[in-house]
């Protein structure tokens, strides 16, 4: 008897199929990385002409602050890469495609994400590395193992902790189907928060970010760690370790949020 | 022309969940722009680049309350009717093609003014504070000055849309104008925040007059004189573009017509 | 045996909110499906017919695991549908008439091997169930071709073999001949025949097009306003619905207009009265009506025609309570 194949061959194959029907578009290939690009940049613009207004920033001075713009600049961008495509949900539920999709032998979840890949979307995420070079060589930072470490694993945290966060609020849709700002206040607007100090903000807005949806752990408290700065909020060094506990806590908010949503959307719960 | 505003307006209603989501969305982004922008002011001593605390409320809430209406984003619908051939059928009626998308762009803006301006300026003026205004004068300059911005704004949009007559993807300059416009409109912080040279460019492109000015006249940055100048302004920058885009309806249509498109 | 699809007191309920006026909304609930019991065996076709809106749309959804029951017990392939949505899913096929299953941007070729992925099915055994589909179906000719640019007739065929690529147990079609040109319905009746032949698939098939039915289906269950209101085969909604068979008797000389014959009422005279048609009442037999017409006069030749199947459904929707079929269905209850 043959051998069946694995799930992996199903994604793959799903993936594969998206990559090779988008690069056949060459032209407007390129026009979309660039157009990425351009996102960031009016970011970093806004971020620099503040700076251009005042030396420090609650103590952070613009190189700091660059630091915290590329981790979650990466983050955010390895994210939309990732589950960027659960964007399509709303469209997907009225043109009753997702019923489609409940009849394969596959999570919805899955199919969703799967069901296109842009490519482009890599543009992001190589800008967002430079800046991050560029700033954390910038900083002068005092380079310790740990610090290193950090540096290199918080990307991957603020990836799993934004994806995360874009599905919770994706399943928003699932209850009201044009709500897609909703989401997008969620996730863009998330990004928008994570890449600035959290000392600028009012306490109990930086609290709730940080201990109910951890976008601290995104960029500011591991980029406060590795620049060897203090929180001026007064958390202790040691929460930006807890980056991957954050991602773990989001990613389970996340499987409730959606399968309550799809449990909604197929009559169960009322 | 009523009629068309009209019925954008209506169109635009239906989209109610749509609607309370894209304010809430505003207020997010209004609420995390000002707690950057108080904290910048208060490491200033108060005051940056002229606004004080309460101008930078009333600023970035109806900012965020504007940006809807005068659509600071990609916007390509004509630049989709080029493509299709559908222009032809915008050619064909008896009013300047021109004047019926600028009615409708009007009717589009007025549905979002009432729902999208209003919530951001309640919820953020009752977190925040807003500054309340001296002379009676403001509002009703303000109002002038956000339809005037609608126009600027629907001026450039148009003739971005425009060179599809050209261009086989406008996408390029699409994105181009939308970097622009974020930029030098006063979206992503006050023009007066930048060096000044950059201001002083800014302020030599149509783009200050869509987002800057009537939040500048609505803060009392400019009170006035200034004010009526800055009106001034937006008004010519509505002619000068509205003149442009016709132009260069009738150069693409006759390109068009030439090469049997 | 098992029941394949079995189904107990079914029922679905959905909350319609409408606009009244400027601010009032109106809540009332809808019953799109209301107590439908049924039990359909392993290889059975069945036909599952009923006005737009009378509730077939949410009964397969039920089925398919896309939407839970209000209330009742509903059991396919011995699964629960939406529970074991997955599992059910690798024993079950679906078409949807209006939604494709099939990659629009690839080659139709692309869509078979996506779906061979995702069911996880070994080269060898899907190859050689596509290269046996494709022969019947004639796909040759287009398995290249991308799926947005074939004919709905092609693109039908491909949805079709798409659902049946994992060799499912149960078959369920929404409406998959709409719109089709008569040579590729034809041709998909063929195939969905032989299907159910060599390899003992059940189908469930909803549909208007009647052809269909008589093709294929040995059951029929007509459904109104979400309630089953008949379970048998075709000769037997043809006397339900008061659908006639006709006896037509070519006589050997003209003879005066058959008014009198009991059991029998007179429709036609042709040619002077050599050839006349008589409608069987209900419960009287042919055999007892041509007896009765013989004993009047010489018969040549005869014969009995059934009723037309359009004429069956064409009564059964205009009976009171029941909608025709081209009707423009009630808004569709939302979801959220």
């Amino acid at each position: 008897m043959a051998e069946r194949p694995g799930w992996g061959r199903a994604y793959g194959l799903l993936l594969w199929s998206r990559i090779a029907a988008q690069v056949s578009y060459r032209r407007s290939f390129a026009l979309d990385l660039v157009g990425q690009a351009a996102v960031v940049l009016l970011d970093l613009i806004e971020m620099l002409a503040v700076f251009h207004q005042v030396p420090v920033l609650t103590g952070f001075t613009v190189n700091d602050v660059l630091v915290m713009f590329g981790l979650a600049s990466v983050g955010f961008a390895l994210a939309d890469l990732a589950v960027g495509q659960v964007d399509g949900l709303g469209e997907y539920v009225r043109t009753g495609t997702l019923d489609i999709m409940l009849v394969r032998p596959l999570p919805v979840l899955g199919q969703l994400i799967t069901s296109d890949l842009q490519v482009r979307r890599l543009g992001r995420v190589a800008l967002g590395l430079g800046v991050l070079a560029v700033a954390v060589t910038r900083a002068g930072v005092d380079w310790t193992p740990g610090r290193v470490l950090l540096l290199v694993l918080t990307p991957f945290c603020g990836m799993i902790i934004f994806a995360a966060l874009w599905v919770a609020a994706s399943s928003v849709i699932f209850f009201l189907v044009e709500g897609q700002e909703f989401v997008s206040s969620v996730t863009y607007g998330g990004n928008y928060l994570s890449r600035w100090p959290f000392s600028v903000f009012n306490l109990a807005m930086a609290r709730l970010f940080t201990f109910v949806l951890p976008n601290a752990f995104v960029a500011y408290l591991p980029a406060v760690a590795i620049l060897g700065h203090t929180d001026p909020t007064g958390l202790p060094g040691w929460l930006a370790w807890c980056g991957p506990l954050a991602a773990g806590w989001t990613a389970g908010l996340a499987a409730l949020a959606w399968r309550t949503g799809l449990r909604r959307y197929v009559g169960a719960g009322g | 022309m009523a009629a068309l505003a009209g019925a954008g307006f209506r169109r635009y209603a239906t989209y109610r969940q749509a609607t309370i989501a894209g304010a809430f969305t505003n207020t997010v982004f209004g609420v995390i722009k000002l707690s950057i922008l108080l904290a910048v002011a208060r490491q200033a001593g108060g005051t940056v680049a002229g606004y004080d605390a309460a101008a930078l409320s009333t600023y970035t809430w109806a900012s965020q309350g504007l940006i809807s209406a005068v659509w600071l984003f990609a916007w390509t619908p004509i630049a989709t009717r080029v493509r299709t051939g559908d222009i032809a059928i915008d050619l064909a009626r008896p009013a300047h093609p021109v004047l019926v998308w600028l009615a409708e762009d009007l009717g589009r803006a007025g549905q979002a003014l009432l729902f999208r301006f209003a919530v951001p300026m309640v919820a953020g003026g009752l977190i925040f504070g807003l500054r309340a205004p001296t002379r009676w004068l403001t509002v009703p300059l303000f109002a002038v000055s956000a339809v005037l911005a609608i126009a600027v704004s629907f001026g450039c949009r148009l003739l971005v849309n425009l060179t599809a007559f050209w261009l086989l993807d406008v996408r390029g300059v699409s994105t181009l104008y939308v970097v622009a416009n974020n930029t030098l409109s006063g979206l992503l912080v006050p023009v007066a925040f930048f060096p000044g040279w950059a201001s002083r460019a800014a302020y030599a492109t149509p783009f200050p007059s869509m987002l800057q000015v009537p939040t500048d006249i609505l803060v009392e940055r400019h009170v006035g004189a200034t004010a009526v100048g800055s009106l001034a302004v937006q008004a010519g920058w509505v002619v000068l573009l509205l003149a442009a885009a016709t132009w260069m309806l009738a150069r693409g249509t006759r390109r068009l017509v030439v090469q049997g498109g | 045996m098992e029941p394949i699809v079995d189904v107990r007191g079914l029922r679905r309920e959905f909350t319609v909110r409408r606009s009244v006026g400027r601010l009032r909304r109106d809540r009332h609930v809808v019953r799109a499906v209301d107590g439908i019991t049924v039990a359909i065996a392993p290889g059975e076709c069945v036909g599952y017919i009923g006005a737009n809106g009378a509730g077939k749309s949410t009964t397969i959804k039920i089925l398919t695991g896309v939407l839970v029951p209000t209330a009742g017990e509903v059991r396919v392939c011995g699964l629960q549908p939406v529970r074991q949505r997955r599992e059910l899913a690798r024993r079950i096929g679906v078409v949807f008439g209006q939604r494709s299953q099939l990659w629009w941007d690839l080659p139709l070729a692309d869509s078979f091997r996506l779906l061979a992925a995702i069911h996880r099915l070994p080269d060898r055994v899907w190859r050689s169930r596509l290269d046996a589909c494709a022969d019947l179906l004639d796909l040759g000719g287009f398995l290249a071709t991308p799926v947005r640019q074939l004919s709905l007739g092609q693109r039908m065929r491909g949805e079709v073999t798409a659902a049946l690529l994992h060799s499912p147990e149960l078959l369920v079609l929404d409406e998959p001949t709409i719109g089709l040109d008569i040579v590729s319905r034809e041709r998909l009746r063929g195939f969905l025949a032989d299907e159910r032949r060599r390899l003992g698939t059940t189908i469930l098939l909803t549909t208007h097009d009647l052809p269909d039915i008589e093709r294929l289906c040995d059951r029929i269950l007509v459904v109104d306003q979400g309630r089953l209101v008949f379970d048998g085969d075709l000769p037997a909604l043809a006397v339900r619905v008061g659908a006639q068979r006709v006896l037509v008797v070519d006589l050997t000389e003209p003879a005066p207009p058959l008014t009198d014959v009991p059991g029998a009422t007179l429709l036609e005279v042709e040619a002077g009265g050599l050839r006349q048609q008589l409608a069987i009442d209900a419960g009287a037999t042919a055999a007892a009506v041509v007896a009765q017409v013989s004993a009047r006069v010489p018969l040549r030749d005869l014969a009995i025609r059934e009723p037309e199947i359009e004429d069956v459904v064409a009564r059964l929707y205009a009976r009171p309570g029941g909608a025709s079929p081209g009707d423009s269905p009630p808004a569709a209850p939302g979801r959220g």
